[in-house]
């Protein structure tokens, strides 16, 4: 079977996940695995997912999303709420899991869906100070939602706790104090399964008859339009994809902890997951994946600096950027490859 | 008349989100990069005025200018080591480096200065009868404007009206408008793009110390994150008046003030936040560049 | 190119992070807290003050500690890290985290694995309940909010009453809660309610106008300092001058470097801690973080400095040593710290509930000529 290069990538981004996965996994069967690395295995999974599909809103539809930690948080309280709200209904861990995932995408695909309208009728900069704002409004929202459930079924309320819970109800998001007393359910499988569905629909997407009319809009809306495509339609596709995901990760995420806020999901967070993308390479599913893992491990990494370290941070992310968009370094790199290339060429032949 | 008070809360508050806001736009204007740095560069001017006059005690003049000394160099230095290596590079690769630099001074200001807050003196202020005096009252003390309401207003005209003249009238203010039309074609009439571009940084970054010395006048704590809060919503203050343009920065940093201020006094503090943000969003679907910005028709 | 770049960064870490931990003759102490970012205060005075008291401790021969502090920004992901490192390092006793939400998510871990922690400064009630093995040192905000309300009823201080607190913390929002709860019943009026939150702490003058017009003659200030300098340099500005009323986050406003102190006069605050008493303990405290930290140090200094003789004294007592696993000394300390009376630089004759809320009274302050000044 003769594959071209965009499945060969594909199926190199697969590999390399699953062998990631299964290398971890055998590492801390038998025991060796830190609990420092431990620890960071389901955050690092919600960072990939994140990562990519911001990169499907930034890289294959082109438009720079500052307020993606929004979705995630959106899907990070009504996932938890959920998965709360079920702990008796749905006794299994693992498909209370599933029901939070679910219920947290679904949750921000409407958020996406509501925000979209606007969003996508504006262009660039003007576009990204919007999602910067609706992030900020969602963690507004948050930061004053206090939700409850008694008998008498689901009780929500903006500013205050108005809620007047009956005895035995439980008040689940409460305002500025988030949810607390989580409990862990999420675990590195989960995430793994979450990282791989969400590659599968990403590049089915992309090589789909609709993800090359995405990709015609980001090349060049007004020729795309003019060749009969519906411009808003497919970038509506995209957005709502790219925040359902988002959602199904903030769920993953607060999942693993045992109390989440509002305010973990401001506009620094967007930032650092943009911050993956661009490190990843735009449109670059598989440097997203690895970016978001190098990137999350980093500062931890960097510890035994001590005070130290956040500077570090700072400076290695800058030199990475400037040495990947240095001309020499690309140009040696890139005579490297043809050279490796040639050389794979050559094998390929004699064989 | 509480009214009236809120309203110049909100032009005082406006007036310094104004004033960070030009900055933004001039190197938004002229680079095509979104300086998320800029806030930081503030702080340090903040920081720098600080150590001047309370520690050194020198008097403020001396403090303001050594201030924007410090963030001139520092500006510069910056576009030297970080963006000037990017101008080729896309626009993102050099907005995440941007945030590469703002973590670095937040995080070189924490080991400096360290985390504990300092309180700016009060540069703008008369003794009366042994007793500070901030501010003036009218109608019997039911009105009170203090002098940095007044001051970062009269800067802000001044260094709007000296920005525009500036642009449209010399050579250098041409140059940059040359560039920031088309850099390729700027640089086949013979101008200096690099040059050009490394001015634009260095007023933007000495305009940022001139804010930090305003926004610390006007809310004295003083905290290596003192300029990332009110740079963000400086931004969002150049957006709503229009990227790029400098009386539309004007315009957007007081409407943002203005309208924080009377929805925290008349709808909800809980909620202004998002409040500014509904505003700003509805603003740009009515006029999606902005109030002030210019509408680029696109080439087909 | 960047992929070269990223994954033998991701491989370099992985080793990086694979130390390995041993033991010696010391009994490994750690704890987090945010030492970088905008909390960076309150975790620094931790382990600034932490570091002296194991310093004095060590110096005096008996039992050895070894401190660990990591920073966790303020926040619960980094504090789970913070702590997974410091677990790696072979922590036996914690210090929990130092911020209220970061120590919520560490003391989920460090109750599962059974180490022990006793928070210097982290003082919501969901730190400490349903969890055996979580102490405080300081007091909880139910008991700050409700005290603070009965203290103002019992003096008779005011009797309308504004409120000013952070929506977006839980340490603030934890002493409103309570504070509302109370005051109806002790008479008090809250005639103005009004927040703020990270995004617009610089002008307060909406809030300040509204206590003003409704009338308030005491305004209650749930917060930090650095919070509260502002509000009280606007409030004197717009000429209005109620009572303030502070909690224990409102100690460190009399140091902050180049802080108008007459700003501050006449401000009530409940605090467990005077940085200018005339206690011997307190003096030499307080000189030796000042030679070495150049600073005057906070209630939150304080908290940590009792938090590592808290534990030198249970160690003592249930002659702990440090060949002794993790979860063996959490059951020793439990049962010391249930049974034991501690005099430190916070409060004399500390004892600890079960629930591991701790017992000391608040001391009612007030500030006179810029300094703290006892009023019971």
């Amino acid at each position: 079977m003769r594959l071209n290069k965009t499945s060969k990538k594909n199926y190199l981004t697969y590999a390399i996940v699953i062998v990631a996965y299964v290398i971890m996994q055998i590492v801390a069967g038998g025991g060796h695995l830190s609990s420092s690395l431990k620890g960071m295995l389901v955050p690092i999974c919600a960072y990939v997912v994140m990562a990519v599909s911001l990169n499907l809103t930034v890289g294959i539809l082109g438009e720079l999303s500052l307020g993606h930690a929004g979705f995630m948080s959106v899907g990070a309280f009504m996932g938890t709420t959920a998965a709360i709200a079920l702990q008796n209904a749905i006794p299994s861990a693992p498909l209370r899991l599933t029901v939070a995932l679910i219920v947290g995408a679904v949750f921000a695909a409407i958020v996406g869906f509501l925000v979209g309208i606007p969003v996508l009728r504006l262009n660039g900069d003007y576009l990204a100070i919007v999602t910067l704002a609706f992030g900020e409004i969602i963690k507004s929202v948050f930061n004053n939602l206090y939700l409850g459930i008694d008998a008498n079924g689901i009780h929500m309320s903006l500013l205050e706790d108005k809620t007047n819970l009956l005895e035995g109800g439980k008040l689940i998001i409460a305002g500025p104090m988030g949810i607390g007393g989580i409990k862990k359910i999420a675990n590195f499988t989960a995430g793994f399964v979450l990282i791989m569905i969400c590659l599968v629909v990403i590049f089915h997407l992309v090589n789909s008859r609709q993800g090359r009319a995405i990709m015609a809009v980001r090349d060049n809306r007004i020729a795309a339009e003019s060749v009969g495509i519906n411009v808003t339609h497919y970038k509506m596709m995209a957005f709502v994809t790219s925040a359902a995901m988002a959602g199904a990760a903030g769920a993953l995420f607060a999942l693993n902890y045992s109390t989440i806020v509002a305010n973990k999901f401001d506009f620094n967070t967007s930032i650092l997951v943009l911050v993956f993308v661009v490190f990843g390479g735009l449109g670059n599913m598989l440097g997203s994946v690895i970016a978001a893992a190098a990137l999350t491990i980093l500062p931890e990494a960097l510890r035994s600096f001590a005070s130290y370290r956040m500077l570090i941070y700072a400076i290695v992310l800058i030199l990475v950027m400037l040495a990947t968009n240095n001309p020499t370094l690309k140009g040696f790199f890139a005579s490297l490859r043809g050279r490796f290339d040639k050389n794979s060429e050559k094998e390929a032949s004699a064989s | 008349m509480s009214f009236l008070n809120f309203l110049i809360s909100g032009i005082s508050l406006g007036s310094i989100y104004a004033i960070i806001a030009l900055g933004y736009t001039m190197v938004y204007g002229i680079a095509k990069m979104l300086n998320f740095a800029h806030g930081d560069v503030i702080m340090v001017g903040a920081y720098v005025c600080f150590l001047a006059v309370s520690k050194s005690g020198l008097p403020p003049v001396v403090g303001i200018l050594a201030a924007v000394v410090v963030c001139t160099v520092l500006g510069m230095v910056i576009e030297k080591l970080a963006y000037k290596p990017l101008r080729q590079a896309t626009s993102l690769a050099v907005l995440i480096t941007a945030i590469g630099v703002s973590y670095f001074l937040q995080n070189a200001a924490l080991l400096l200065w360290t985390p504990n807050p300092k309180i700016f003196p009060a540069l703008f202020a008369r003794t009366v009868d042994g007793k500070k005096v901030t501010g003036f009252q009218l109608f019997d003390g039911q009105l009170r404007i203090s002098y940095v309401t007044v001051i970062t207003i009269i800067a802000c005209i001044i260094i709007m009206v000296v920005l525009t003249l500036f642009t449209s009238r010399t050579r250098t203010g041409k140059a940059m408008r040359a560039c920031s039309e088309d850099k390729g074609a700027a640089q086949l009439m013979g101008i200096n793009v690099d040059t050009t571009i490394s001015i634009t940084f260095a007023i933007g970054s000495g305009l940022a110390a001139i804010a930090g010395v305003l926004l610390c006048s006007a809310y004295p704590t003083l905290v290596p994150t003192t300029g990332s809060m009110p740079g963000i919503k400086a931004f969002t203050a150049a957006v709503f008046g229009g990227i790029g343009s400098i009386p539309g920065a004007f315009i957007g940093g007081l409407l943002l003030g203005v309208i924080e201020i009377l929805a925290k006094a008349y709808i909800s503090t809980q909620m202004s936040d998002a409040i500014v943000f509904l505003v700003l969003i509805i603003v740009l679907l009515v006029k999606p560049a902005g109030l002030l910005g210019k509408k680029i028709s696109e080439k087909v | 190119m960047k992929k070269v770049f990223a994954f033998a960064l991701v491989l370099a870490m992985v080793f990086a992070l694979c130390a390995p931990a041993y033991a010696d003759g010391a009994i490994k102490i750690g704890g987090t807290g945010p030492l970088t970012g905008g909390a960076a205060i309150y975790g620094m005075a931790v382990k600034n003050a932490a570091e002296i008291a194991v310093e004095e401790i060590n110096a005096k021969g008996g039992i050895q500690f070894e401190l660990r502090f990591e920073d966790d920004t303020h926040d619960a992901e980094k504090a789970v890290n913070a702590y997974n490192t410091l677990k790696d390092w072979g922590m036996q006793i914690s210090t929990g985290s130092v911020t209220s939400k970061p120590c919520e998510a560490t003391s989920a871990e460090t109750y599962a694995d059974r180490i022990f922690a006793l928070t210097p400064s982290a003082s919501s009630v969901a730190t400490v309940t349903g969890k055996d093995n979580q102490f405080q040192m300081c007091f909880t905000d139910p008991n700050q909010g409700s005290a603070s309300a009965q203290y103002i009823a019992d003096k008779k201080l005011a009797s309308k009453v504004a409120v000013i607190w952070k929506n977006d913390d839980v340490y603030s929002k934890g002493i409103y809660e309570t504070f509302m709860a109370a005051a109806p019943g002790l008479g008090l009026e809250v005639v103005s309610d009004t927040t703020f939150n990270d995004g617009n702490a610089t002008d307060f003058s909406v809030q300040i106008a509204d206590a003003q017009s409704k009338g308030a003659e005491l305004v209650f200030l749930p917060m930090y300092y650095d919070a509260a300098s502002l509000i009280l340099t606007q409030a004197s500005a717009a000429g209005y001058a109620p009572i303030w009323f502070g909690v224990d986050g409102m100690d460190g406003i009399l140091s902050l470097e180049g802080f108008d102190t007459s700003l501050a006069e006449g401000v009530y605050l409940l605090t467990p801690f005077n940085a200018d008493s005339d206690d011997e303990a307190t003096k030499a405290f307080v000189a030796k973080y000042q030679e070495k930290f150049g600073e005057i140090p906070n209630q939150f200094a304080a908290d940590a400095y009792d938090v590592v003789y808290a534990y030198a004294q249970a160690c003592e007592a249930a002659g702990i040593t440090a060949d002794m696993s993790a979860e063996e000394i959490c059951d020793k300390m439990i049962e010391q710290f249930t049974s034991m009376t501690f005099n430190g630089l916070t409060g004399e004759g500390m004892t600890w509930a079960a629930d591991g809320t701790v017992t000391k009274s608040p001391k009612g302050m007030i500030i006179e000529n810029g300094a703290y000044v006892g009023i019971d």
